[in-house]
Formats: structure tokens, C-alpha cells, sequence
């Protein structure tokens, strides 16, 4: 619908995670990253801990990264980057060099969680993206507290006993919010547009940002390579993931679809949810469902 | 010429931290550790010190974000003990491997469990292998002069080595002794500024720390840090040599400090403020004593401790600290460097039980009897 999206100046040429790295054909947190640094500039000091993106994109001696990175440990990112922007403050730089974390769905809502939180609230000024894959995939594809509902991982294998997953996705970006933080954002890179918005929107805001971005994964979640983009599509016009953000505590939709697509349309997609009976993929329609209910009670709006 | 204060050893490390002009510290509160913590708040509330303060939420946290100030380029510390300092040490690895001068103090304290908020050495000799220089006080001056020394010698571009300084809990943390402070101009001449040699956190030169190290280059890096630890054998003694010239203060060679060792037929070794009670008994009851404490325990100089035990009638170390279903750190490492002689070995002290006169009295009995050889003598135990 390119009416709806209003224009932009395009998004400089110049790969800040250059090409070459080890990641998958068709990731999506690879491509995440490589937005987020088109928004972010080269005045930029990348935090990561250990995941996905780490290991693919730095085997020494050689490194995709063209800003300084450093990568320390797997739960304690937020920890690193709270320590790099007071460094940047006692060396009276902060204005110049922006500070981001990113970080996989595990170094966040799991092991990460306690580092994060800690940073949210003592108000450090760092943008922190979390490239959510739903689960530990550079360890071969086991289930995080951001695995959805029913989905197969290595360690929730479905049989006679088990169905997937046993419970929802944690909402982390909710419980950013809950540290009354001047900016929370979800995105997916489907919607690159709309990413790199609210990263740019992070990077600005002074204090801490916190942007949560849906990443498809091939081999984690079983789908050609080719259709990244589209599984991300999907997974927006079912509503199975929304796009909003919460600036200065107000929640606002950035995209609603006009028709949510039935959740099968995502599910039936991917190996991951290819043992599904109708009344499994029901229960996530309703709770899909709700879920929306819950917002246009809130009496949500767009742009 | 400085100015003498009555003062406990946190204050002493403080107002040490504050004399070299930090840029970041965070740390976490934890006993008998938290007053650092408090001090060197209350000197950046007062605008006594120019540092940012990272209030962090544990200790993982504190050693991480000291790690991220460090590679940014700047000076660094932080505090802990005991649990807290077992929380750390996954990242202790990394700040060592990462070559960053932290310094970081300890007050001693027992490992849980039972938990146990006294002093002995379980938890920086459960450090031992991390890779960080460690040095060990055995009063609240020593403190205040060590930590100084210490980021002479963890910038030196030869050492890039963190270092632990390491005193023991209440004994010397809580406990007022006098102390010369120098003047703070003085010391940071001493010190120098810090400028990042390796790494830097910086736009203008970006490069990637911390990456993947495979099989084909992993070992030279641990290589690397052992060649390092070699050159802090020879840094420490320089840095405590330089240090004495400027404030006529030194600590035997900044490695090893002995006490009556020449004219001793039995030799101590020992670590800490036990070091004091026993050159109290070596003074008052036993002349043909000697003692041998340790301030350096990596590097170990045990090419030193080798040399003055040679020839004794008699050597006993004296452990806070156990390897359980093995023998005592100290121990080892000493023979692991003699193993011509015949040491005892004692434990004593653990979890803060008082190391008195009549303990010493006993460590001396068990090292004349040939004792303790083959399996360490637990000294004032009622089991």
C-alpha cells in the first residue's frame, strides 16, 4: 500500500555491519542489525552479549563491524553499556557517540533480564534493541521465555505428553515499560520503514529506549530462506505481533491491519507449528483476539 | 610529607581511589565490604571526587560495567567479597583476557555455606586462576599504598593485568589503625594519567573487542596473559621500589616481605594481618622464627620463596583457605616451586575464627615435628 507510507529520505548507503559475516542465508536479526546501524551512524559503540549475531559476525581476526563493539559476556550487556556511557560521560563525549545494545531474545527476557532491568532503571541513556528470533538459536534452536505458544523447540519437542510450548511469549517490552522509560517500541523487519523510525526516535530521546523487533528465523522456525520478509508480514496482518510504541508513557499503534489475517495464514507456514491441531491454532486465535480487544478498549489509535 | 589519619581499611582503600582520580566505579554493597562503597559515595556526593557512580543492581553487574568503562578508555573501580566476589567470576576471566587494567579491592570473607560474614581467603583463592594479579594487605597503611601501587601496575603496557587487592574482612576492614595519607597531587604524579594503550571504545577508531577465538588462536592468547603475569614478577618490585623513593614506604620487595628469615631455623609462610601476630610472637617469644609473607600471590614468586626456605630446619604455611580433598592453595604453591623441601602445612582461621598467639605457638610445633607433610593440620578445631 504505498500510499499509506509517507516518504522518507533514504537510508544512507554506507553497510555499518558489513557483508560477509557467518549469519544464516535469509536472517532476519542479521537484517535487523543492518537497519538499526543505517539508523543509528557510525557515531555509534555497539554492546552485544553472547548470541546469534555475536559469534557470526566477529571470528578473529576478522570482524563484520565498521564502529567499535565489544562483546563481554551473555547476560550482562545492559551492564557493559551502562559501564561504556559513563565512560563516554567522564570523558565528556556522551553528546557525540551514541550506545547500543543488541541483544537476542535470550540475553534479554532470560539471562539478561536482571542487567536490563537495572539499566532501564538507573536511566542510562543507551538504546537497547532486542532482535527477537523466539528462541537460544545460535545454540541450535532451544525454547526462551520469548518462545510463542505451542512452538516446537529442541527442548519442547511436541509428542504424546507435550504440545510445543507450554505457555505465551513474556512481554517484555511491557515489562520496559513498567520502568516508566521515555520510549519503548516493537517492530519487526518486515516493516524496515517503520524500524528504523522508531530506532532513529531511540537514539534521539535522551535516557534509556528500549525496541523490541520480531526476526524471523529459517532454520529456527522452518521456512525457505527466501521468505523472511513475508513470514514477518505474516506475523504482523495476523496480529500474532504488533506494531506500536509507548513514548513518555502513551501507547500508540504504528500500523493496524485493516483485516487481521486468520493466525493460520503464520502458523501453517512454519515446521515449528506444523504439529498444530485445529483447536490448538484456535487457542491462539482467541488469544490473538484478546489481545486486540484489550488494546481498542484502551481506545488505541494510529498514524 | 602526608598527614596520618586513624582510619579502617575500607576508608584506607577510598581514600586511596580517590588520591589516583577515578573515572567510573560501580559496585554493589556487601559486608564487610559495603563501607568502601559508602565512602567513595559520599566523596563523589561531596564533589571530592570527579566520578561517575554506577549504582548497580549486583555484583556481575558492577565487574561488567567496570569492563565496558575500562575498554571505553577510562580509569575504573570497583569493590566486593565473598558471594559477591563468586558472582564476578565468570567475568573476572574476561577482564583479564580482555587485558584490562581494573583494579578492584576484596575484604576478605568466608564463602556460604554456612554463611558466614568473617574473614579467611576462600573467596580470591577461588579466584586464583582468573588471571588477575592478586595482592594481599596485612595493614590498613599497606591498603592505602597497595591500591595506589596497583594501577601502576595493572597500566603498565608490559602487565595489562586487573588486580585484586585483597585485606583481610574486620580484621583490618572495620578496625581503626593510623595511616599516612599522601598528598593527593603527589599521588597522581605517581600514578600518571591513564592512557589506553590496546583498546578503546571510540568512533574515530572502531575496533571489535571480545570477538570469537577459535582453536587456531585461542591459546596464544592464554600464553599471552601467563607471559604478562611473568612481567608483573618484575613491574610489582619496581613499582614498590619507585613508591618507597617517593613516600619512603615499601613493602619487602612488593612481592614478598621477609621478617627474620636469615636467622630463622623455622620459617612461616603466611598471607595478611596473621602476618602481624606473627612477627609479634617471632618478637616477644620466638627469635628463631622467621616469616615469609606472601603479598603476592599471582604472580607467585615462588623462585623467591624457594631460595629463603632452602636449608631450614623447618617450613609451615599457614592457609585461610582449603581445596578440599586436596592441600591448602598456599601450600601448593610453594611446593609446586620446593619440592626439595619439606613443608607443613596448616589451616587456620577460616570463616574468622581468631588466629592467636598460642595458634602460632602451635603452627611452630607442627612445622618442628615434621607434621602436616602429607595432609594439612587444622589449627584450633573441634573436630
Amino acid at each position: 500500500m504505498p500510499g499509506r507510507i509517507p516518504k522518507r529520505p533514504p537510508l544512507p548507503e554506507e553497510e555499518l555491519l558489513a557483508p560477509g559475516h557467518r549469519a544464516c542465508a535469509g536472517c532476519g536479526s542479521a537484517l535487523c542489525l543492518r537497519l538499526c546501524m543505517k539508523a543509528l551512524g557510525p557515531d555509534t559503540v555497539v554492546v552485544m552479549p553472547t548470541g546469534c549475531m555475536e559469534v557470526t559476525t566477529t571470528p578473529y581476526p576478522e570482524t563484520a563491524w565498521e564502529v567499535p563493539w565489544i562483546h563481554v559476556a551473555f547476560e550482562n550487556a545492559a551492564a557493559v553499556a551502562s559501564g561504556v556511557e559513563a565512560a563516554l560521560k567522564a570523558l565528556d563525549k556522551k553528546d557525540d557517540v551514541t550506545v547500543a545494545v543488541f541483544a537476542g531474545d535470550g540475553g534479554t527476557v532470560d539471562i539478561g533480564f536482571q542487567a536490563l532491568s537495572g539499566m532501564l532503571e538507573r536511566g542510562h541513556d543507551v538504546v537497547y534493541v532486542c532482535y527477537d528470533n523466539e528462541a537460544y538459536m545460535n545454540t541450535g534452536v532451544q525454547r526462551s521465555g520469548a518462545t510463542p505458544m505451542f512452538a516446537v523447540t529442541t527442548t519442547t519437542p511436541a509428542g504424546r505428553r507435550w504440545k510445543g510450548e507450554f505457555r505465551p511469549k513474556k512481554d517484555a517490552p511491557r515489562i520496559a515499560a513498567a520502568h516508566d522509560i521515555p520510549y519503548v517500541a516493537t517492530a519487526c523487519v518486515s516493516h524496515p520503514q517503520d524500524l528504523v523510525k522508531k530506532v532513529q526516535k531511540a537514539k534521539e530521546i535522551e535516557g534509556p529506549a528500549y525496541v523490541h523487533v520480531l526476526c524471523p528465523c529459517p532454520p529456527g522456525w522452518g521456512y525457505d530462506s527466501s521468505e523472511t520478509v513475508e513470514i514477518g508480514e505474516l506475523a504482523v496482518d495476523t496480529g500474532m505481533w504488533m506494531l506500536y510504541e509507548i513514548e513518555e508513557g502513551e501507547f500508540r499503534l504504528t500500523y493496524k491491519p485493516r483485516e487481521r489475517k486468520p493466525v493460520e495464514e503464520y502458523l501453517k507456514r512454519q515446521k515449528r507449528f506444523s504439529h498444530l491441531t485445529e483447536e490448538e491454532i484456535q487457542r491462539i486465535q482467541r488469544m490473538v483476539d484478546e489481545r486486540w480487544e484489550e488494546l481498542e478498549k484502551e481506545g488505541s489509535t494510529t498514524d | 610529607m602526608g598527614e596520618v589519619h586513624v582510619v579502617n581499611g575500607n576508608y584506607s582503600a577510598a581514600e586511596a581511589v580517590k588520591a589516583v582520580d577515578v573515572d567510573v566505579i560501580a559496585a554493589y554493597p556487601i559486608t564487610p565490604q559495603t563501607p568502601v562503597v559508602e565512602y567513595l559515595s559520599e566523596f563523589v556526593a561531596n564533589g571530592e571526587l570527579d566520578a561517575e557512580f554506577i549504582h548497580v543492581e549486583s555484583e556481575h553487574s558492577a565487574i561488567s560495567a567496570v569492563v565496558g568503562a575500562s575498554a571505553t578508555g577510562v580509569r575504573v573501580f570497583t569493590a566486593t567479597a565473598s558471594q559477591g566476589l563468586a558472582l564476578m567470576h565468570e567475568v573476572l576471566f574476561i577482564a583479564s583476557g580482555m587485558r584490562l587494567p581494573i583494579v578492584m579491592t576484596v575484604a576478605n570473607r568466608a564463602l556460604s555455606a554456612p554463611i558466614n560474614i568473617w574473614c579467611d581467603h576462600s573467596d580470591t583463592m577461588a579466584q586464583r586462576d582468573t588471571s588477575w594479579i592478586q595482592l594481599y594487605c596485612e595493614s590498613n597503611q599497606e591498603i592505602y599504598d597497595t591500591v595506589i601501587q596497583a594501577y601502576r601496575i595493572a597500566e603498565n603496557e608490559d602487565v595489562l593485568l586487573p588486580v585484586m587487592v585483597c585485606y583481610d574482612g574486620f580484621t583490618l576492614s572495620h578496625t581503626l589503625e593510623p595511616v599516612e595519607f599522601e598528598p593527593e597531587d603527589e599521588i597522581r604524579e605517581f600514578v600518571g594519567e591513564f592512557e589506553p594503550i590496546h583498546c578503546k571504545l571510540d568512533p574515530e577508531e572502531p575496533m571489535t573487542l571480545g570477538p570469537v577465538g577459535g582453536p587456531d588462536s585461542y591459546m596464544e592468547f592464554k600464553k599471552m596473559q601467563h607471559e604478562a603475569m611473568k612481567e608483573a614478577l618484575k613491574v610489582i618490585p619496581e613499582v614498590n621500589s619507585e613508591f618507597e623513593k617517593r613516600f619512603g614506604r615499601s613493602y619487602g620487595d612488593g612481592l614478598i616481605e621477609p621478617y627474620n628469615v636469615d636467622d630463622a631455623d623455622v620459617v612461616i609462610i603466611a598471607m595478611g594481618s596473621v602476618c602481624g601476630t606473627i612477627k609479634h610472637v617471632i618478637d616477644e617469644h620466638r627469635s628463631d622464627v622467621g616469616l615469609i609473607k606472601v603479598k603476592a600471590f599471582r604472580p607467585f614468586p615462588g623462585d623467591d620463596i624457594r631460595r629463603l626456605i632452602e636449608g631450614k630446619d623447618a617450613v609451615v604455611t599457614i592457609d585461610r583457605a582449603h581445596s578440599y580433598g586436596s592441600m591448602p592453595p598456599l601450600w601448593t604453591d610453594v611446593k609446586a616451586h620446593a619440592p626439595d623441601v619439606e613443608v607443613s602445612s596448616t589451616i587456620a582461621g577460616l570463616g574468622g575464627r581468631d588466629i592467636r598467639v598460642e595458634d602460632i605457638l602451635e603452627v611452630i610445633e607442627v612445622a618442628e615435628k615434621g607434621e602436616g607433610t602429607d595432609e594439612p593440620v587444622w589449627i584450633n578445631v573441634n573436630v
